[in-house]
């Protein structure tokens, strides 16, 4: 392993945080920490992953794209992000491709996407 | 004045901070850094370490350069420099100094060789803008355009922003913040980039933009000065017992 992928894998141990399996098209809803003046909360968001970007390394990210009041609004956050206080699979997605930007052009009954029945778990082993 | 310290850049990576903040980071690597001699005022006529970085194989260095680390007591060097140094902090030849040389939060310049474009047209090389795409510009949409006036003066001024080589020179950084150090490994990550390729060759000195800290190592940190330190602890403890 080179230094930068060994201090990498170190930073991701050293932040300890478990990331879901999810993947482009589930229905995530993360909890972002805010801060206002000296007080901190955590601000819920959720939406549909429409893209991962960069793996599960340090350097990973994904988008979730929800409609806010009839706008469509895209947040992209970093995955081991210390602001990330959770992120949550609400719904898992069964989708064709990696990256859902068609939903960008699409409103209503056109941009749904059909729920995953038969989701399994990768390492259920480990989990159990 | 005291000395700087060649390093490796190794590559870049993030660091993700208790306050959320991410902060990109180059990662520079102290391998094998060591005293290979001195200059000073009576016999160079100034003061200054000769620093050398990595190891050659023997057989790759030339006789005279092998002389050179013999008479130093070292071992063959990749990278050798030099570092101008106030007299009272010259180093010992064959010290060896370590990443707590800068500590967190220390602002330093960096200078390595940038990686070279080969010979590049006006608008990589000096941010020209280029001709237009259309109305009747042919064939030379990426052009630098004129480049004077007309029989008076009858040339083109020396210094003209035209194509020609870029990169591969000697590119200095400044102001570059040390997020953090690892004496262990011999690391050191700077906020930001560094000129050159992975694996290749900077030097890193106190930021002369800035005011010195009152917190500097001086002369510099050095390997022997910890290892002593520890030995006389256990020596001391031995003792006691």
């Amino acid at each position: 392993m080179d230094l930068i992928a060994q201090l990498e894998a170190e930073q991701i141990a050293s932040l300890g945080k478990t990331i879901p399996d999810f993947k482009a098209g589930d229905t995530v809803r993360v909890g972002y920490k805010v801060t206002e003046g000296t007080r901190t909360r955590v601000q819920m968001y959720e939406g549909i992953c429409i893209s991962r970007k960069n793996g599960k390394g340090i350097a990973g990210s994904f988008t979730v794209r929800k409609i806010s009041f009839g706008e469509g609004v895209e947040r992209v956050f970093p995955l081991f992000s210390t602001n990330i206080d959770s992120i949550e699979v609400v719904r898992r997605g069964k989708v064709r491709r990696s990256k859902l930007y068609y939903l960008r052009a699409r409103r209503g009954k056109s941009a749904r996407i059909a729920e995953v029945t038969n989701y399994k778990p990768l390492n259920s082993g480990a989990d159990a | 004045m005291r000395s700087g310290v060649i390093a490796k850049k190794i590559g870049m990576t993030r660091l993700f901070m208790e306050d959320g903040k991410q902060i990109p980071v180059t990662v520079l690597h102290l391998d094998n850094l060591q005293v290979v001699a001195q200059r000073t005022a009576d016999k160079d006529g100034y003061t200054a370490v000769q620093l050398g970085a990595g190891t050659a194989k023997a057989k790759n260095t030339s006789k005279a350069m092998r002389g050179h680390f013999a008479t130093a007591k070292v071992e063959p060097k990749r990278k050798v420099a030099e570092f101008r140094v106030a007299p009272e902090n010259l180093l010992p030849v064959g010290a060896e100094i370590i990443a707590d040389h800068y500590f967190e939060g220390q602002y330093v310049d960096v200078s390595g060789t940038s990686i070279g474009k080969g010979f590049a047209g006006a608008m990589k090389r000096h941010n020209f803008g280029g001709l237009r795409a259309s109305h009747g510009v042919s064939i030379s949409h990426r052009s630098h355009g004129s480049t004077g006036q007309c029989q008076d003066p009858g040339r083109v001024f020396k210094g003209k922003k035209m194509a020609g080589h870029m990169g591969a020179a000697r590119v200095t950084t400044q102001n570059l913040q040390v997020i953090r150090t690892d004496a262990d490994r011999g690391l050191i990550m700077v906020k930001g980039a560094v000129p050159g390729s992975k694996g290749g060759w900077v030097t890193i000195k106190d930021a002369v933009k800035k005011p010195t800290p009152s917190n500097l190592v001086l002369p510099a940190a050095l390997k022997s000065d910890a290892a002593p330190v520890e030995a006389a602890a256990e020596g001391g403890e031995n003792n006691e017992g």
